[in-house]
Parts: structure tokens; sequence; C-alpha cells
């Protein structure tokens, strides 16, 4: 680090907090709210000093809402299993698919292809609203309704244009010849897909099924409209707690703390990948 | 052993011809070094033999088979690329197998044959390194052990010596020829150096814009030169090229240069027909005569070890550059000098088009 001055760490350093505070005060506020209970969070002025209690947790782990106006069931832990269903069968489908489709838009030239791809992508400018009646419709017709099935194929214009397009900036940075010196050295074209070019883009396949893993897990809208309660995932779940007898923001905070939890940690242990994979899509898309 | 056949092999890409109706035929056993200006087509012409890319229009076979329909990994060809292309995420030895495990030898099969190729390029030590922590010269060898792993019928070598530094491209050179006459397959040898392909080449094949302007001997490319380009591309300093137009008097054929007679081989006013003319003087062939009198100024003198080469000016300013052995004192600027050239020697070149008119006068073999 260069030299400074006394009056540009202590700059630098208010200014690194007053970011840290912009970014993380949500975050830290709601996790001390679903340390509260109701009350302590409604009254004014707000303070900081509070008796910690596990109220919350503990209704949503066991699915039982105790209020004034009596007992609720709540169904928060079928929809943090149906987020975690719904998002990993939904990257794994979209692995599949995306990542051979990325290798093919990627290595060749055929008819339409650009075309076909920027279709893919165009999934992701349009509101999903634009898409979903008719979607339901279908899906009703189809008796694909509140089916994991349904869902899974839904995401996949989530995730599906993300994977392909992150991925395919990865196989167009890698050396062709790598592939074709495996090729003559008499390996046939899919053990030189699988043994040279999945391994040498596994980070940007990762980075890229991360995202999509997110992506997906925050979901709402299409589970929204397309699911009941026994499918639904946790961002759609959290509207349980605005009850007849008043909005649960205890719940409602430890419900976000518990939801956002798995990505975050997903998302903490593959920082690099995600960065190295993120600026490498975007400069080469 | 394999031969290879190009039957008027062309390659076109979307907006430039890559090949233009290239026929050759490469013997069994014998080695071709390609040699030409980057771009020039000689890459492609290896990735279409090798079968990673398809020729638009032509035939390519092996052994008289023809390969359209012959995938790579069936082809039985080792090739060197000229980035290396070493797999990043194996380690050199299983760089080096892998030719080897897709023939399913036993693993004590591939040991022996990994250990064996990495001997004779001596990079034995290396072998548990990923390409990452190996130099250049590690980088160039363990992917010219990988194209040999499995005794290929065919080599093709893609500018090997390209990425090392001077000093390993000589030595390299130098192993090269012993390495070729060893393995004895059929090998293409791509190079931008002539001296690599004077020294490896059973035959040479002078590309330029997608076409073979030459293919001969070493010393048909050398003393016989099609064009000017490959006349320039071969020899260093470069051939001194002339405009002159041929003459003859009682003792010959003769070019005047710089207001001096140079002697031309017989025939040369017949075969130039009255044409403009360039005429050729190898800096090698020209010879220093002293002539206090003499027509040339020495103007600058260059030792390089084994050679020194002398710029000289003529009265009217023309400039020929010289190359004597070293062991020749070397002359001093403002020398005046008089040049000499064996009329053999002296190559006639259209001006026009630069083609070599032939004076009928055969140098190979005489």
């Amino acid at each position: 680090m260069q030299h400074q001055s006394t009056f540009e760490r202590v700059l630098r350093g208010v200014l690194i907090a007053l970011v840290l505070v912009f970014f993380m005060f949500p975050i830290v506020w709601i996790l001390l709210m679903s340390f509260q209970t109701n009350e302590q969070i409604l009254r004014i002025p707000p303070s900081l000093l509070f008796e910690p209690t596990l109220e919350n947790y503990r209704a949503l782990i066991t699915g039982r809402l105790e209020t004034h106006a009596g007992t609720l069931d709540i169904r928060f832990m079928q929809n943090l299993w149906n987020s975690l269903i719904l998002s990993v069968f939904s990257v794994a489908l979209a692995l599949v698919l995306g990542v051979p489709a990325a290798y093919a838009f990627a290595r060749f030239r055929f008819r339409l292809g650009e075309d076909i791809a920027f279709t893919l992508l165009s999934f992701r400018f349009a509101p999903p609203l634009l898409v979903l009646l008719p979607l339901t419709l279908y899906f009703q017709d189809l008796g694909l309704s509140d089916t994991y099935v349904g869902l899974v194929w839904v995401y996949q214009l989530i995730c599906l244009p993300l994977i392909l397009w992150i991925v395919r900036g990865y196989f167009e940075d890698m050396s062709p010849d790598i592939e074709h010196a495996y090729r003559t050295a008499g390996h046939g074209w899919l053990t030189t897909f699988r043994r040279i070019s999945i391994p040498l883009t596994a980070p940007g396949i990762a980075a890229a099924g991360l995202l999509a893993f997110i992506f997906a897990w925050n979901n709402f809208i299409f589970a929204l409209v397309l699911a009941s309660a026994d499918k639904q995932p946790v961002t759609v779940g959290a509207l349980a707690f605005v009850t007849a007898s008043g909005i649960q923001y205890g719940q409602i905070a430890a419900a976000i703390v518990l939801s956002i939890t798995p990505t975050l940690a997903l998302a903490l242990y593959a920082q690099r990948y995600l960065v190295e994979g993120l600026s490498l899509g975007a400069v080469k898309g | 052993m394999a031969s290879i056949e190009l039957d008027r092999v062309s390659k076109r890409f979307r907006t430039s011809v890559a090949l233009d109706e290239v026929s050759l035929r490469v013997a069994s056993g014998e080695t071709v070094a390609i040699i030409g200006p980057s771009g020039a087509g000689k890459t492609v012409l290896l990735r279409l033999i090798a079968g990673v890319e398809d020729p638009s229009r032509g035939s390519i076979a092996i052994d008289g088979a023809d390969m359209a329909d012959v995938a790579p990994e069936r082809r039985g060809i080792g090739m060197a690329f000229q980035n290396f292309a070493l797999f990043p995420h194996m380690t050199a030895f299983d760089n080096i197998a892998s030719p080897l495990t897709a023939r399913e030898a036993s693993p004590d099969e591939v040991r022996r044959g990994v250990e064996s190729v990495a001997k004779l390029l001596k990079i034995e030590r290396v072998l548990d390194h990923y390409p990452r922590a190996l130099s250049n010269g590690q980088k160039q060898r363990t992917a010219l052990a990988r194209a040999l792993a499995a005794s290929p019928a065919i080599l093709l070598l893609d500018d090997p010596l390209r990425n090392v530094d001077a000093k390993l491209r000589f030595e390299m050179r130098l192993e090269f020829e012993r390495l070729l006459s060893e393995q004895g397959a059929t090998t293409l040898y791509v190079t931008q150096d002539y001296r690599e392909a004077m020294a490896l080449g059973d035959r040479i094949a002078v590309m330029d814009e997608g076409r073979f302007i030459q293919v001969g001997t070493p010393e048909t490319v050398y003393f016989e030169p099609a064009s000017t380009d490959v006349a320039r591309q071969f020899g260093d300093p470069t051939i001194n090229l002339m405009a002159a137009a041929p003459d003859s008097d009682a003792s010959g054929d003769f070019a005047a240069i710089g207001g001096v007679r140079f002697g031309l081989p017989s025939g040369a006013v017949a075969a130039a027909k009255g044409r403009d003319c360039l005429v050729g003087m190898r800096p090698e062939a020209l010879n220093f005569e002293d002539d206090a009198s003499g027509a040339f100024a020495v103007e600058a003198v260059t030792p390089l070890n084994e050679k020194i080469v002398t710029l000289v000016a003529g009265s009217d300013g023309t400039e020929l550059l010289v190359s004597r052995p070293s062991h020749e004192a070397p002359r001093r600027p403002g020398e005046k000098v008089s040049l000499r050239i064996a009329a053999r020697d002296a190559l006639l070149f259209a001006r026009d088009d630069g083609t070599r008119i032939d004076v009928g006068a055969a140098r190979i073999g005489s």
C-alpha cells in the first residue's frame, strides 16, 4: 500500500464505514428483528437494546404460530424444503441442457445460431407477468400447475439463459487447439468434451450454476402464480406472516434470515469463482 | 509408414481464402518443410490433414485412403501445435500419455512409453509438473513428446520452435534432425525460418497466399528460386536484387550494375527476350577484389561471428551486400573495391512478376 497521511486513512475508514452501513444496514436490522417480539419491533422510538428471544425461530421450526388471536399453522420448513428442491433441480436441469448448448454456440457456426442464442437471452428481458397468464392456462390444461416438474420447467426461463451465456464465454475463451490436440491424440469427441472441455471450464460452470441457484432461490412471481401452498418456496411462503391479526414482523425477519442463509453461505464459499465467472462472461458475452 | 496426397485442396473462410487448390504428394517417410510468411495457409494445411477442420474442396488421402469422413482420432497422426496446446489440468506425464491411453495401452506400457520419449527429449525430470510450472522450452518438448509418444506414422509439426528462445531453437534444430530420422515418420514441418527448413526438409514447400510457390529440394529452392519472393526468403543477409537490362558482348552475357559489368550465365540475354529484369546476386556469392580504382566504396562492415557482412555502394548509389567468411581480412570503410561474381551464380528474374527466368544453365549437379 502507498504511503498515506493520517487524514487520508481516516477519510478512507469513514467512507468505507458509510458504504458498509448503507449496504449492510437492512440485513443487520433484519437479523436484530428476528430476535425480537412484535411488540419490541413496533415500539417507538426503536431501540437497539432488547432482550433477545428465540421465539420467532421456534415458531418457524415447529410450524405453530401463536398470536393473541389464536394459533396459526405455518409451513415454513416445507417452504424451505420446496425452495431447495426447486432450485437444485432447476439448476441441475439447466446445467444438463445449457452446458452442451453453450459449447455448441461457442464452437460451431450454424444457421440461426446467433438468433437462437439471443432469443434465449431475451427471456431475461421480458417481464415474467407477460407470459404468466397464458402459462397458467396451459399448465392447468397440461396438469402441470402446482407440480415440481412444472415449476422446474418454468424456472428454466431464469436458469438456462444465465448458464448458457456465461458458460459460452468460458468455452470461447478456451483455445480449440487444446481440444484438437486431444482429438488427434486419438480420443473421440465425447471423451474430449468430458475430459478436456468440461474440466477446463469448470470454474465458469460452477459460477454460472451458483448464480442460477441464487436467481432461482429468489424467484417470487412464478411460484406465486403457479404453485399452491404445499409447493411454494420461501419467497412466497413469507406472505403467510401477513395474518388477519397483523403482520408478524418478527417471524418474517427470522424467515428471511433462514432463507438467505443457504445462498449466502454458497456465495461466500464460491465468491472467487463468482467474480471470475461474472467478469469473464460479461467481457466475452 | 504412410504417404500423404493432397489433391487440389481449398479452404475458404467466410471472408478469405486460406488455401487455393493446393496439391502435394509426400512420400512415406519423407520430411517436407513448409515455409512461408504468416497467413500463407501453412497452419490451415496441417489442420486439414489432421482432420480438425474440413477442406472446402479437394481431397486428402493418407496411404491412398480418402480422409473425407475419417475423424481426427482415427487418422494415426501426431501433431505438435504452435501454441503447444498442452492440457493445463494434467501433468506433463499425463499430457504425453494421452495418445497412449487412447490406444488402451496397459498402465505399464503407458509408463514405459512416456518415459522413453521423455528421456529422448530430456524432460524426464519434469514429468510430474503441470504445464504452468514448465518453462517454454519444457512446454515445447512436452508438446513434442506428446506428438511422438504413440510413434504415429504421420507427424505434423506446426512451427514447434517459434516460441522458444534462440539458444534452445538452435539446439532443438540439431536434435530434430536426429529425432525425425529416428522416428522415420512422414513429417510435415511448418516453419518461418529458412535455416530450419533447409536443415530438416528432404523437400521444401514455399507457401504464400494459400498456394505453393515452389516445391523442391533445399538446393533447388536455394539455387533456383522460382521467384524473387522465394529468393528473398532464403538466405541471410537477403539476396541483392538489382534492376538491369542483360546485354552481351564479345566476352559473353552481362548486366551493368552500378556502372560495373557483372557476368551472367550464357543464354541470359536470349532468355530475357528484352524484358526488364532483376539480377539476383547472393551476398555470399560476391567476391572482393583489391582494386584502388574499384567502382565500389565500402560503406559499413558488420562482423557476424562466422561471417562478415559488408555494405558497399557504387558511384551511382547502388548498394550491395557482400557476405564473406570471417577468416578473410575485413575491409575498411571508405576503401575502394571491385566485386566479382561467378556467372553461374547470378540469377535472373522478370521485373514485372518476379518469376525467375531460366537461362538453361543448370546450377545443380553442374
